[in-house]
C-alpha cells in the first residue's frame, strides 16, 4: 500500500492554510507565498479605498495577475499554424473557459455572419431543406458537458519526450457545456432515406473541412451546437453553428457548419485517409479511429513548476474516457511502484472531464508522479512502453499514455517521459 | 416547467411523426423549420467527390495544363517537382513500415478522387475553391504524373479519375467500432 494511502481517509488538510493564488498566471506550487511567522498585518491600500466601477469593462476579463494564463502556439510556431493549446495546468475543476478552449483549424478562423449563414442537408434525404439559424435556434435544445480531445493530442512524446509543460504536451483537450440541436432531431425535418449509413459534414471555412460520420453516431448523441458554456459559441470554437460529436476526435466536429449529406459510404477525404489515420508497424494505417480513449494527466504540480519546500500539496489532474465513464484514477509517486486510488469529484459525467484529487506529503526526496485512469468498460490508461508495443512511435494520433512528471530533491518537476 | 411538461408541451405542435420522449432522447417528429431548396440551388457548394466518382463534375485536364497551373498556383509552397518546401511534400516517400515513413500524395494517399476533391475545395491555399473544374482536373493529373502514376499524355476526367489506382490503394485498415 502506498504511503500515501493514508491520507486519503479525510479531508482535514483543507484547513491547512495554503498560501496560494499570490502571484500567479504560472502554477499555484511553482509560485506560493509564505507568511513570515513575524508579520504583522496592515491595513491593505485596496481596503482604504473604493475599488472601480461596474461593467469595467461590459465584457469581464481575468484579473490582471492571470495574464499568463492564456493559450499558446507551438515555439517556433510553424508557418502554416495547426493549433493552440489550453493552459490545463493552470485550471480547476472541469470547465475550460471560452477563451482558453483550445484551437485546431484547417485554414484559419472565418468571420461568418450568422445572419448569412445556412446549414444545407441533402444527400438521400426525402426532402433537401435549408436552415436559418434563426430556425436552427427554435429547434428543441439540449446543453450537455461533453470533453473535446484531438487527435493529435501528446503526439510528440510517442518518439521521445519533445515538451516540458502540461499545456505544451497534452493541451489539446478542453470541456465545456455544449448547447443545441440533436442532428437526429434536425434530420426529421428532411427525412432519412433507409439506405443512408454516413454522413460527410462540411464547413465554411477556407478548408471546407470535411469528414465522413457514422450515420449511427449521427442519430445517437451528435449535436448541432451554437452555444458554449452560457453565451454563443466563439468564432474560433465555430460561431455561429459547429457539429459536435461527443467521444470522438475533436477534428471530426466540424466546425462553421455549412452542409450535411447523406450517402452510403465514406468519402474517403483528406482528413480521413492523408490526415487523422494511425500508421501501423507493419506500414498499413488504422482508418476512422475515432473514439478517444482513456486518458489522464496530472496538472498539479506538473512540468516546469517548483516544490519550494516539504510538505502538504494536493496533487489534481483531469481524466476521460471516449469509452465510457470514468471508473477510478490511480496515483502513484514512486513511479509506478504503488499506487493510491485518487479522489473523483462528483458529479462524474460520462464524456465528460473529471477532476481527480490525491493528498501528498513530499519528503524532500526525488519522486515520480503518474496518474492512471479506468474507465466503464474496463480499459486501463497505459504506459508509453505499453502502448508502443501495441501500436508503434510512428502511430501519431491518438496518444492516451501515463505521463509520469518528474520531482527532484530541489523540487523542480520535469518532464519523466 | 420540468422536463417532461416541456416535451409534453412540444408534442402539441407536432403534426406528424411518432413521439419517443424521455430526458435522454430528443423530441421526435417534424416540427415544420427550414426550407425546402432543390440540388440546382445548391450546385456551387455541392463539391464533394466519392471514392467511386461520384460527384465528379464535366471537365477534363490534361499533364501538360497542368504542370502550367501547378507551377503558377502550387509550386511556391509545394516546390517545383513537387518536393515540398513551404508546404507538404507531394512526391515520392514511402517507408511507412520503417523508422521515418515520408506520407506524400504519391505514396500514401489511397484513391485518385480525393486529390481532385481536396484541390477543389480546399487549395490554391492562397484563394482557395478559385480554380475551375478544368483546371483542378489538370493540376490533378500533373500531381499523378510526377509521382509517375499516369503517362504524360493521360487526359483526367469524370471516366478516366476514378480508374487510376494509387499505390498505396491498399494500405488502410477501417476500423468501425
Amino acid at each position: 500500500m502506498s504511503p500515501n494511502k493514508k491520507f486519503t481517509q479525510r479531508r482535514g488538510f483543507l484547513k491547512t492554510s495554503l498560501a496560494v493564488g499570490a502571484g500567479v498566471g504560472g502554477a499555484l506550487v511553482s509560485n506560493s507565498v509564505t507568511a513570515q511567522s513575524n508579520t504583522f498585518l496592515e491595513i491593505d491600500p485596496w481596503t482604504k479605498t473604493q475599488g472601480s466601477t461596474f461593467v469595467n469593462p461590459p465584457y469581464g476579463l481575468p484579473s490582471k495577475y492571470e495574464k499568463n494564463v492564456v493559450r499558446l502556439l507551438p515555439n517556433p510556431p510553424p508557418l502554416f499554424l495547426t493549433g493552440s493549446r489550453t493552459p490545463i495546468q493552470n485550471l480547476h475543476g472541469i470547465i475550460t473557459p471560452n477563451g482558453l478552449h483550445f484551437e485546431r483549424h484547417h485554414a484559419g478562423v472565418p468571420d461568418v455572419n450568422p445572419e448569412q449563414h445556412r446549414l444545407v442537408i441533402h444527400g438521400l434525404v426525402d426532402r433537401p431543406m435549408i436552415f436559418t439559424m434563426d430556425d436552427i435556434l427554435r429547434f428543441p435544445s439540449e446543453s450537455r458537458i461533453y470533453f473535446m480531445e484531438c487527435s493529435g493530442n501528446s503526439a510528440a512524446e510517442l518518439k521521445k519526450a519533445a515538451n516540458n509543460t502540461a499545456q505544451q504536451i497534452h493541451g489539446l483537450i478542453s470541456c465545456c457545456e455544449w448547447t443545441g440541436v440533436r442532428v437526429s432531431t434536425i434530420l426529421q425535418e428532411c427525412g432519412i432515406k433507409p439506405e443512408a449509413t454516413w454522413v460527410l459534414a462540411e464547413g465554411a471555412d477556407g478548408a471546407a473541412m470535411t469528414r465522413s460520420i457514422p450515420m449511427s453516431k449521427m442519430l445517437d448523441d451528435a449535436i448541432l451546437a451554437y452555444a458554449q458554456n452560457g453565451e454563443m459559441l466563439r468564432a474560433e470554437q465555430g460561431y455561429p453553428l459547429r457539429l459536435f460529436l461527443p467521444t470522438y476526435e475533436g477534428n471530426m466536429s466540424i466546425k462553421w457548419l455549412r452542409r450535411l449529406k447523406l450517402g452510403v459510404e465514406p468519402w474517403q477525404t483528406r482528413e480521413e485517409t492523408s490526415a487523422y489515420t494511425d500508421l501501423r508497424e507493419d506500414g498499413k494505417a488504422l482508418q476512422f479511429t475515432f473514439t478517444m480513449e482513456v486518458k489522464s494527466v496530472i496538472t498539479q504540480p506538473s512540468g516546469m513548476m517548483k516544490l519550494k519546500a516539504k510538505g502538504f500539496y494536493e496533487i489534481s489532474g483531469i481524466a476521460w474516457s471516449g469509452n465510457g465513464k470514468i471508473r477510478r484514477v490511480e496515483v502513484s509517486t514512486d513511479s509506478g511502484k504503488t499506487w493510491g486510488e485518487a479522489m473523483l469529484q462528483d458529479p462524474v459525467m460520462d464524456k465528460s472531464l473529471v477532476r481527480f484529487r490525491f493528498p501528498w506529503i513530499w519528503d524532500g526526496a526525488p519522486a515520480v508522479l503518474m496518474s492512471r485512469a479506468v474507465d466503464a468498460s474496463g480499459e486501463v490508461q497505459p504506459t508509453m512502453e505499453k502502448l508502443i508495443a501495441v501500436k508503434t512511435a510512428n502511430t501519431f494520433y491518438h496518444n492516451n499514455a501515463i505521463q509520469p512528471w518528474q520531482v527532484a530533491a530541489n523540487g523542480e518537476v520535469t518532464n519523466g517521459r | 416547467m420540468d422536463v417532461k411538461n416541456y416535451y409534453r408541451c412540444v408534442m402539441l405542435f407536432i403534426l406528424t411523426g411518432l413521439l419517443a420522449c424521455s430526458n435522454n432522447v430528443q423530441v421526435s417528429g417534424k416540427v415544420g423549420l427550414g426550407t425546402a431548396i432543390n440540388e440546382n440551388q445548391i450546385r456551387k457548394w455541392d463539391i464533394d467527390v466519392g471514392p467511386s466518382g461520384t460527384g465528379l463534375p464535366p471537365g477534363s485536364g490534361t499533364v501538360l495544363i497542368g504542370e502550367v497551373v501547378y507551377q503558377q498556383q502550387c509550386a511556391n509552397c509545394h516546390g517545383d517537382k513537387g518536393q515540398g518546401g513551404l508546404a507538404n511534400r507531394l512526391v515520392g516517400g514511402g517507408g511507412f513500415n520503417t523508422q521515418n515513413p515520408v506520407k506524400t500524395v504519391g505514396s500514401f494517399w489511397p484513391y485518385a478522387t480525393t486529390i481532385f476533391d481536396y484541390n477543389k475545395r480546399a487549395m490554391p491555399h492562397h484563394s482557395p475553391q478559385s480554380l475551375s473544374d478544368d483546371q483542378v482536373y489538370a493540376v490533378t493529373a500533373y500531381i499523378l504524373f510526377m509521382n509517375k502514376i499516369i503517362d504524360k499524355d493521360a487526359v483526367m476526367n469524370a471516366k478516366t479519375l476514378p480508374l487510376v489506382r494509387m499505390p498505396n490503394r491498399d494500405g488502410f485498415v477501417p476500423v468501425i467500432r
